[in-house]
């Protein structure tokens, strides 16, 4: 894009408010968490000694855990140790929080991923068709098939997909990221399990990879391929409405210019939102799809974490959480500033 | 002299709900390559007519008319590809409020361009410097600046100005301007119309000039039709427009602030069924 220096110079202008305002956002999240970390239930120190100790053990323990400083002191020295990566021991996996995100997060990053991209890469053209058919044949299907996708359960699609596809058809992997004899095969550099394999040149193992991604992405992809063309089509038909529109077809360009170009040229801009959404709430990991294909994701960590009541890692993975939307966020901020020379100002 | 736009008994509607507006009720007239007027208050349907001279009437307007013939091509039965090669080329619009009428992610260069090489195969260089050249020919002084401007950064009367260009950058035969001053303050709008008279004299194309302002419409065009309720009311000449006859005519006509008149209340419009043809 030839206007790519100026948006470029035009955002470096803004680098210390961004940086500001992701900052504060950022504390504010810390913040949060450590209080629930104060509100909850559950006695820290009866959770790293358990609950025969002493009541020496047990004071030995609650100073050894800076329990008895005044909160403020607490906070500090939980900012200090959130900044260097140190959100405690897991009491579930018995290893630090952040080695369990560092192995949970990229089996979501790599799900979530690309079921957006099959959510953005069907969904949009499935919502301009519905658009431009509106009330005919072709958007009264797509509407029928995104509202199966709306309203089915996914644990349900998922196990009957695993039912026809791996148990029946025979031609889809079953669960896991990969089969149990590659596992442990390449180094994680990533954690992306394709990316991984192909950086080591182990071709089988990244096609094995892929094709254990291809139907849990595919069943997340539905989802918010229902979502994103639902919202591709409304925002299309607001714009083919404008005046601007008439003007195109005034000139006498093709049908096809008039909506692959000037239309959705302004229906990327609120469809920004929409996809920075899905794929937020994507990340956060899905806990049925997770569960239903053995996915070792971070929806399943969080959910059992609080299901066994570990603190320590249902607070780094809320922040893990809590980050990404945060970095989402500010892309689809970017993101916006190209699309939108209005919002360049 | 073969005319060059034939309109008989038009006909627009529009349904929905189960309930139909007709927007249009039985218009006709024969244009040369003249300036015409058409006055109407609010709603009486001039931008419908102007879109169905287009063929752009969408869902769920209705269009039927006993005879549509734009120089000779019968454009009832005009297919999406004849009516590409119409639109722009032969017949443009330029529509009331640059603010919307232009495409607000687009550089102001590019829509222009777009709109030349939508007829021609002129190469982008070529398309760019006819582009720049009809912005210099609507008297915009710095046109390599504008060029590069988006549509939110130009003011109203500069883009009605490139909307001018844009539409009359193909040498159409007919020009239609919908109201293209009413967005625009005074001063602005009689600089605009200067320069879009100008051109289309230049050009010797027709123009159709829609507008609620009775008196600028006389001032500009040759013969002025006057519409109430989808209907012609009346035609005549622009400077026979102080004796037209009919009452809803005088009724326009007395309804203008006048500096002359000194009289305090205006009156109001009068409207009366009884002047629209029961169909
Ligand atoms: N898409 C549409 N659907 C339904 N009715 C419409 C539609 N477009 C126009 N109409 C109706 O057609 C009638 C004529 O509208 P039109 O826009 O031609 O008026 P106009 O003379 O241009 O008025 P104005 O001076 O306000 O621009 C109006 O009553 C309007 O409600
Ligand atoms: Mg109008």
């Amino acid at each position: 894009m030839k206007t790519t220096p100026s948006i470029m110079a035009g955002i470096g202008l803004k680098i210390p408010a961004i940086f500001f305002s992701v900052a504060l956002t950022f504390l504010g999240l810390l913040f949060i968490t450590f209080f629930i970390g104060r509100v909850v239930p559950i006695d820290p120190v009866l959770a790293a000694v358990g609950d025969r100790a002493t009541p020496e053990v047990y004071e030995r323990m609650r100073i050894e855990l800076g329990l008895h400083l005044p909160l403020y002191q607490q906070f500090w020295i939980y900012l200090l140790k959130v900044f260097q990566g140190d959100f405690g021991m897991s009491v579930l996996t018995a290893n630090p929080v952040l080695k369990d995100i560092q192995r949970v997060f990229p089996a979501t990053l790599e799900l979530a991923t690309v079921a957006t991209a099959i959510g953005v890469l069907v969904g949009i053209p499935f919502g301009i068709i519905g658009a431009v058919f509106r009330g005919r044949w072709p958007d009264h299907i797509l509407r029928v098939v995104s509202l199966f996708g709306y309203s089915v359960p996914v644990f349900w699609l998922g196990l009957v997909g695993l039912l026809i596809f791996y148990g029946r058809l025979d031609i889809a992997p079953g669960p896991g990221r990969i089969e149990v004899f590659y596992e442990g095969m390449v180094d994680p550099v990533t954690g992306l399990l394709v990316v991984d394999a192909l950086l080591a040149g182990e071709w089988d193992i990244c096609k094995n990879a892929l094709a254990h991604l291809v139907l849990p992405a595919s069943i997340l992809g539905y989802f918010s391929t229902a979502y994103i063309s639902r919202m591709t089509r409304s925002f299309m038909l607001d714009q083919l409405e404008q005046e601007y529109i008439t003007t195109a077809r005034v000139k006498g360009i093709a049908e096809w210019r008039v909506i692959c170009i000037h239309a959705l040229g302004n229906v990327r801009i609120p469809l920004i939102t929409v996809v920075a959404l899905s794929y937020a709430s994507l990340l956060e990991g899905s806990v049925l799809t997770e569960t239903v294909f053995a996915w070792p994701g971070l929806g399943m960590y969080l959910t059992q974490s609080l299901l066994s009541a570990d603190m320590n890692a249902v607070l780094g993975a809320t922040i893990v959480v809590g980050g990404v939307f945060i970095g989402v966020n500010l892309l689809s901020d970017l993101l916006y500033k190209i699309f939108d020379p209005r919002a360049r100002m | 002299m073969e005319p060059l736009l034939t309109v008989e008994n038009l006909q627009v509607s529009f349904t929905s709900h189960h309930r139909t507006v007709d927007a249009v009720r039985g218009l006709s007239f024969t244009m040369g390559r003249e300036k015409l007027g058409i006055v109407g208050e609010s709603g009486s349907g001039k931008s419908v007519t102007a879109r169905a001279i287009l063929g752009l009437v969408g869902s769920p307007g209705k269009v039927e008319a006993e005879k549509l013939v734009f120089d000779g091509q019968d454009l009832l039965a005009a297919d999406p590809a004849t009516w590409r090669s119409i639109r722009g080329r032969r017949i443009a619009m330029v529509m009331q409020d640059p603010k919307f009428s232009l495409n607000p992610v687009m550089k102001v260069g590019a829509q222009i361009v777009e709109a030349c090489r939508a007829h021609s195969k002129m190469s982008r260089t070529q398309a760019r410097e006819e582009a720049l050249a009809m912005l210099r020919a609507v008297q915009i002084r710095n046109a390599e600046r504008v060029f590069h401007l988006y549509p939110h950064q130009v003011s109203g009367g500069m883009g009605q100005r490139i909307m001018i260009a844009m539409m009359l950058i193909t040498s159409p035969d007919l020009l239609i301007a919908d109201e293209p001053t009413s967005a625009l303050d005074v001063t602005v709008q009689l600089q605009l119309l200067a320069i879009m008279d100008d051109l289309v004299s230049q050009q010797g194309m027709g123009l159709i000039f829609i507008s609620h302002d009775l008196h600028l419409v006389a001032s500009f065009c040759d013969r002025v039709i006057i519409m109430y309720g989808g209907q012609v009311m009346e035609v005549c000449d622009a400077a026979e427009l102080q004796n037209a006859g009919h009452p809803y005519t005088q009724g326009l006509l007395s309804c203008m602030p006048s500096i002359d008149r000194k009289q305090q209340v205006l009156p109001v419009l009068q409207r009366q069924e009884a002047w629209l043809n029961k169909m």
